[in-house]
């Protein structure tokens, strides 16, 4: 895993911005950008920069289901692996996001601990 | 208010004793072949009918002003003339319960921030001292290390004394940061008892209404809604009983490992 990949973080809330950049800067990943709905995350995105996308579900705008479902419809985008971060726990959501090509989902509340297994685990698949 | 309502029960059901009393001396004439007498009792139970119609709405009328007036603001401020509903108020204290968790999540991160440095600095320095300690046990330093670690070991002292001030300092401004759960707490729990108080009043309504709508013969067809499952719903708060909704991550990920991830 490359702990210079550039990495976008979405959602609304500033601070759920600042403490996920913070614990992604603990775990060694200091090049992270964000975005605070879909909309504004989707053209920096298709601007090719990014490696890895975090993002919430429920925001204003564009939401990250949508957000995902575009990016997965993107020629260019289609393969950026997607960690969903996110108070949504319905199973028919999870299963969802799932079926739209989610590569991990952590619900909110979470630890630094289930965020790092996660990212590692959606690594591990990817390097092997 | 019980008082209201076993009344508005009572003008109801006297409607229907009055209107089953008329229908059987309907049925009596006619089969008597008194149409003069039938057609007065028909004219008869539409005035009823009318009457009990006119009071319900009238005090469903009431009712309705009664409500609206009681969410304006108690005037205890007088500071400002204008005319502000409960309801107006009530979104002014949550936006104010947004403003102040946003304000202590930030204040508690900027610390956060500022002190994380300050532990990585001393945790780095004490295992290069460590190590050089180590050396010294093992009796494997040089005179000149030797006075060079005093002096480190000095200096580290000193900024160890400064930074850990800084750190214990810090810790206590991120307790005082804490102190927005009390405030919203408070805030929070008279909306609670607003929205608790609109929903009595709303129920209360709607039993009126019925009762309109059963004079007129209105049948009120529920509107069922077609739930969109994948509109966000934000945090679940009684997960543990709800079967459509996991309830915490071991649950995301055996949900997810049964889809083959």
């Amino acid at each position: 895993m490359n702990k210079d990949m550039k990495i976008l973080v979405v959602d609304d809330f500033s601070t759920m911005r600042r403490i996920i950049k913070n614990l992604l800067r603990d775990l060694g990943f200091a090049n992270t950008d964000e975005a605070d709905d879909g909309n504004t995350a989707l053209p920096m995105l298709q601007t090719g920069k990014y490696d890895f996308l975090v993002t919430d579900w429920n925001m204003p705008g564009m939401t990250g289901i949508e957000l995902l479902r575009h990016v997965r419809a993107d020629e260019n985008l289609k393969t950026l692996p997607v960690l969903m971060v996110t108070a949504e726990a319905k199973r028919d959501q999870i299963v969802a996001a799932a079926q739209a090509g989610v590569n991990g989902y952590v619900v909110k509340p979470f630890t630094a601990a289930v965020l790092k297994e996660k990212i590692d685990k959606i690594f591990e698949r990817i390097d092997s | 208010m019980i008082n209201k309502k076993s009344l508005d029960d009572e003008s109801v059901l006297g409607f229907e004793d009055k209107l089953k009393e008329q229908a059987n001396q309907l049925k009596d004439l006619i089969d008597g072949g008194n149409v003069a007498g039938a057609l007065a009792i028909i004219s008869q139970l539409n005035e009823t009918r009318d009457k009990t119609l006119y009071q319900e709405v009238g005090r469903l009328t009431r009712t309705l002003h009664e409500s609206i007036r009681n969410f304006h603001i108690d005037s205890g401020n007088t500071s400002s003339d204008e005319d502000g509903s409960k309801i107006e108020e009530a979104s002014d204290r949550l936006a104010y319960v947004v403003e102040m968790t946003h304000k202590a999540a930030n204040k508690t991160l900027d610390l956060v921030e500022e002190t994380m440095p300050y532990a990585s600095g001393i945790s780095t320095e004490a295992k290069q001292l460590k190590d050089d300690w180590s050396r010294l046990q093992r009796k494997e330093m040089k005179p000149e290390e030797f006075r060079a670690l005093t002096s480190k070991m000095g200096t580290f002292l000193s900024k160890l004394c400064n930074d850990s001030d800084k750190v214990y300092s810090n810790l206590t401004a991120i307790l005082l940061a804490q102190d927005f759960q009390d405030l919203t707490g408070q805030v929070i729990n008279r909306v609670t008892t607003l929205v608790k108080d609109v929903e009595e009043n709303l129920v209360k309504l709607v039993t009126m209404a019925g009762n309109v709508d059963q004079m007129t013969g209105n049948v009120q067809q529920e509107a069922k809604q077609q739930e969109t499952n994948m509109q966000g719903e934000g945090p679940q708060m009684n997960a543990e009983t709800r079967e459509d909704v996991v309830s915490g991550q071991d649950d995301v990920d055996d949900l997810l490992s049964s889809l083959g991830f």
